[in-house]
């Protein structure tokens, strides 16, 4: 059994852009907005970074491939620079990348910067993609929010939950993160809204209304890491660390077999059982102080917290709707506004999560700051119910 | 040797357009049009084209062993690629079988069909049509998009053949040019006295000499001809026993080179046994053709198909699934669709014939087919031998109904399908409605245009899921 990554490097700034729609700001921008919160919070000069991962999605309309685009941005010193991309996972790779060059010994101090500029392609709603030559012949031509929609269909039959009892937990999230978003600065969205709104907007794909579904923003996070070692010389009194970085990559069964039930989703399940192993959480509920998961639309939220093991196979909608995941909840959820309020710019999304956790740790997160967290996690999930990736992080601080 | 139809088959789109819609719609500059409101038109899907009509109609016969595949139309989508070889494809044939497409006239079904009667024996004639029309054009109101399929053999299932003749007559009646979509016609009553009444009284009556068939047995006349050129050309030929209502008429509408098929297939799904047909293709001459049912009904049953469908109004609708009108689809309608021949042709038999993978070490059925078993508990490697899902019902794990996603027929339909055997696969749904879908519905596979690449006019093809009518509650 290998030992992990627990404690084995910390995090010694992160930064985070504004995010939303960013019209007079280029990828590039974004990413310099972010990276100076991030460097200033480190007290360290550029040219101690000795390696750099960059977490991009999209090539259809962004900033095109390669790691140049870091490098270029931040004018970092010739040093490595990998970009990575894991569908929504994608920021969450970068930062794996950074910690365990760290971990391995390579390097001292790494960077990872997420980004992603949605926002160039003049409509709404993420861009169209093309799955593979094979796979365009034969895949429906589907949305994010289709795709993930399916969810909602299945659970109802499978728990035997009537779609509107559903729809009305899947609202009660909306809103839960909407007077989370509200008191943060940097959110995309930044407006309360009430359940009626959510079950009545505009349909986008059945179940789902438009207040179902997370925005579509602009936007940048970073976070620059070390071995504990440097965080200590460099002062810092509470030191965030590394507890757990976990992954888990759909292998076809729940595309192409009848073992899955369409209901929850797979590879969530399997990575936080590993991440929690790792981290050495027994009781999720309740040793996680807060968590940011992937909120891409509501009913994601809400199978996602069986898959967590945080509610009964079933339970979610009564936990949902009782509060559990609420701010005074016993485990918030998506306390910066989530996906829902920030938006999904995909390659920074993971590293924002992680930044929000990070300021919790560290007491800084003013009007939304939670208290006694040991443990925070973050959970992204890319692709489709059908065919994802799924990467779980967990920071605390350093014994 | 006998030779005869051993089995035909009938497909008719879901949609019935109604055409007192069409006419009052062009009540403002067409007010003639409201004559021809009464009855209603088979009307095609916007993912139906002649190759997935023909593919529907071809699919309800069981072949057997054929010699030959011949597809027939006037509006099939290329101008040079093999619609038959395709169809073979998507139909699982061998790969030896011989194909050819027959096209250009009205007559290409009646003389395909001729050609397999007096050479391949066992053929699969099959003969559809999609064509356009102007918008507030008698054609518009008065075509029906249909597909007949044939199998022909040494065995008279269904109907002995007696004989036939054909004549070439350079009489352009209409045209369609290469590249056009619509036809351009000549006056209906020229068409009638020149065209459609002389010819035949030449050929019929030594045709029923030569094969001693007497003018009382013959009890129907399927011919692409209105009902009143049919009563006129049966009092000429003193056959007065013909019945000349024909149900199709006023269902389905004009169907090109289907018609004299669709015609023929009313008629033996009607007749007794001894009662003679006259099969009749007109269309720059005529092909003539002589059947004698046996009484034996098609397999499927034509006339309850014929008198189905689902009634439609919506002309807008009906405009735009015909790409009579530029509707605006939105930015993601612009997502390029650009084909990789050379992955298709690799995976063909996946993609057209919806041929996926059966594991010969655990028993799971899979699509796609690959090369590493998907059961978790397999795993086997180049275990997968070819395993037909065509025919397979599957039933919906989850569906969505998405008004983002890019479709000429909003609300996308789609969702996880789950088969007995051990396969999932995320489909797209047609030939059904926003609210229709529950989880647990079962479905049917149907072959279906996949999408269109308008920057390089070309098609794909794949399958989709269809509700299996009367499978589930409420």
């Amino acid at each position: 059994m290998a030992e992990g990554i627990r404690d084995k490097v910390a995090v010694i700034g992160m930064g985070c852009s504004k995010f939303g729609e960013r019209w007079d700001m280029s990828a590039a921008d974004l990413m310099v907005e972010a990276f100076n919160e991030g460097i200033g919070d480190a007290g360290i000069d550029r040219d101690q970074i000795e390696a750099a991962w960059l977490g991009v999605f999209f090539d259809e309309q962004n900033i095109g491939k390669s790691a140049i685009p870091l490098s270029n941005a931040l004018r970092l010193p010739n040093v490595p620079v990998t970009r990575v991309e894991n569908l929504c996972a994608t920021g969450t790779e970068a930062f794996r990348g950074a910690v365990y060059a760290v971990a391995s010994g390579a390097c001292d101090i790494a960077l990872a910067m997420g980004v992603e500029k949605l926002k160039d392609t003049g409509f709404a709603g993420l861009p169209e993609r093309t799955h593979g030559t094979f796979e365009d012949l034969w895949l429906p031509n589907s949305t994010a929010p289709g795709a993930f929609a399916q969810l909602a269909s299945a659970y109802s039959a499978a728990h035997g939950i009537s779609m509107d009892e559903l729809k009305r937990a899947m609202a009660h999230i909306s809103v839960k993160s909407h007077a989370n978003g509200l008191k943060n600065p940097k959110a995309h969205l930044q407006r309360a809204i009430d359940e009626a709104q959510v079950l009545n907007a505009p349909p986008v794909a059945y179940p789902l209304g438009v207040l179902d579904c997370c925005g579509v923003s602009d936007g940048a996070a970073c976070a620059i890491v070390a071995r504990p070692e440097i965080a200590r010389e460099l002062g810092k009194a509470n030191i965030v660390s590394v507890k757990a970085l976990q992954l888990s990559i759909s292998n076809g069964v729940e595309a192409s077999h009848s073992s899955w039930d369409g209901a929850h989703t797979m590879t969530t399940r399997l990575a936080s059982q590993k991440a929690y192993a790792e981290a050495g959480i027994t009781n999720p509920v309740k040793e996680l102080g807060m968590i940011e998961v992937h909120d891409c639309f509501s009913i994601t939220e809400l199978v996602v917290m069986e898959d967590l093991g945080l509610s009964e196979p079933g339970g979610a909608p009564a936990d949902v709707r009782d509060g559990r995941f609420d701010a005074d909840g016993e485990v918030p959820c998506q306390i910066d506004g989530g996906l829902k309020c920030f938006g999904h710019p995909i390659g920074a999304s993971g590293l924002r999560m992680l930044y929000e956790v990070y300021l919790q740790l560290l007491g800084r997160a003013d009007a939304r700051q939670l208290h006694g967290i040991e443990f925070g996690l973050t959970h992204n999930l890319g692709g489709i119910p059908n065919r994802n990736v799924a990467s779980i992080g967990i920071l605390g601080g350093l014994q | 040797m006998s030779i005869g139809i051993e089995d035909l088959a009938v497909y008719l789109p879901r949609r019935r357009m109604a055409r007192h819609a069409i006419a009052e719609a062009h009540a403002w500059a067409v007010p003639s049009l409201k004559h021809l409101g009464r009855g209603r038109n088979a009307t095609a899907n916007w993912d139906e084209d002649s190759v997935t009509l023909a593919h529907a109609a071809c699919r309800q016969i069981a072949t057997g062993t054929l010699d030959s595949l011949k597809f027939c139309s006037t509006s099939q989508p290329f101008a040079d690629r093999s619609h038959a070889a395709l169809l073979a494809e998507a139909l699982a044939q061998p790969r030896t079988l011989r194909t050819m497409d027959v096209s250009a006239s009205a007559r290409a079904g009646t003389s395909a069909l001729q050609e397999a009667l007096t050479g391949d024996a066992n053929a699969l004639v099959v003969a559809a049509e999609r064509r356009l029309a102007k918008p507030g054009s008698v054609e518009e109101i008065s075509y029906g998009d249909a597909a007949v399929a044939i199998r022909t053999g040494r065995t008279a299932g269904i109907a002995e053949f007696i004989g036939s003749v054909s004549s070439a007559t350079d009489f352009v009646e209409h045209y369609r040019s290469s590249g056009a979509s619509f036809d351009y016609g000549f006056e209906a009553r020229w068409v009638r006295d020149e065209g459609q009444l002389p010819e035949l009284p030449q050929l019929l009556p030594d045709l029923m000499r030569a094969h001693a068939v007497s003018s009382s047995d013959v009890r129907w006349l399927a011919m692409n001809a209105p009902k009143r050129v049919r009563q006129k050309l049966a009092k000429e030929l003193s056959l007065e026993s013909i019945n000349h209502d024909m149900t199709f008429e006023a269902h389905v509408g004009q169907c090109g080179s289907a018609e004299p098929l669709l015609g023929l297939a009313e008629c033996l799904s009607r007749a007794k046994a001894g009662d003679v047909v006259v099969c009749v293709g007109f269309g720059q001459g005529l092909d003539v053709l002589l059947f004698r049912a046996t009484g034996q009904s098609p397999s499927t049953d034509v006339m309850a198909l014929i008198e189905g469908g689902v009634e439609d109004t919506n002309y807008l609708r009906f405009l735009s699934h015909r790409g009579l009108i530029d509707m605006d689809w939105g930015k993601r309608a612009e997502r390029d669709v650009r084909t990789a021949q050379s992955a298709y042709y690799r995976e063909r038999d996946q993609i057209a014939g919806f041929v996926g993978g059966c594991c010969k070490a655990c028993g799971t059925i899979q699509f796609p087919r690959t090369r590493v078993c998907v059961n978790p508990e397999c795993r086997a490697v180049d275990t997968q031998v070819p395993h037909p899902f065509a025919d397979l019902t599957g039933t919906v794990k989850s569906f969505t109904e998405d008004w983002q996603a890019y479709s000429p027929a909003p609300p996308l339909i789609y969702g996880n399908i789950g088969f007995e055997g051990g396969a999932n696969i995320l489909m797209q749904f047609t030939d059904t409605d926003e609210g229709a879908t529950q989880v647990g519905d079962q479905v049917a596979m149907q072959f279906r245009i996949k999408d269109f690449d308008r920057v390089r006019n070309f098609r794909r093809y794949f399958w989709k899921a269809v509700p299996v009518e009367g499978a589930t509650d409420g």
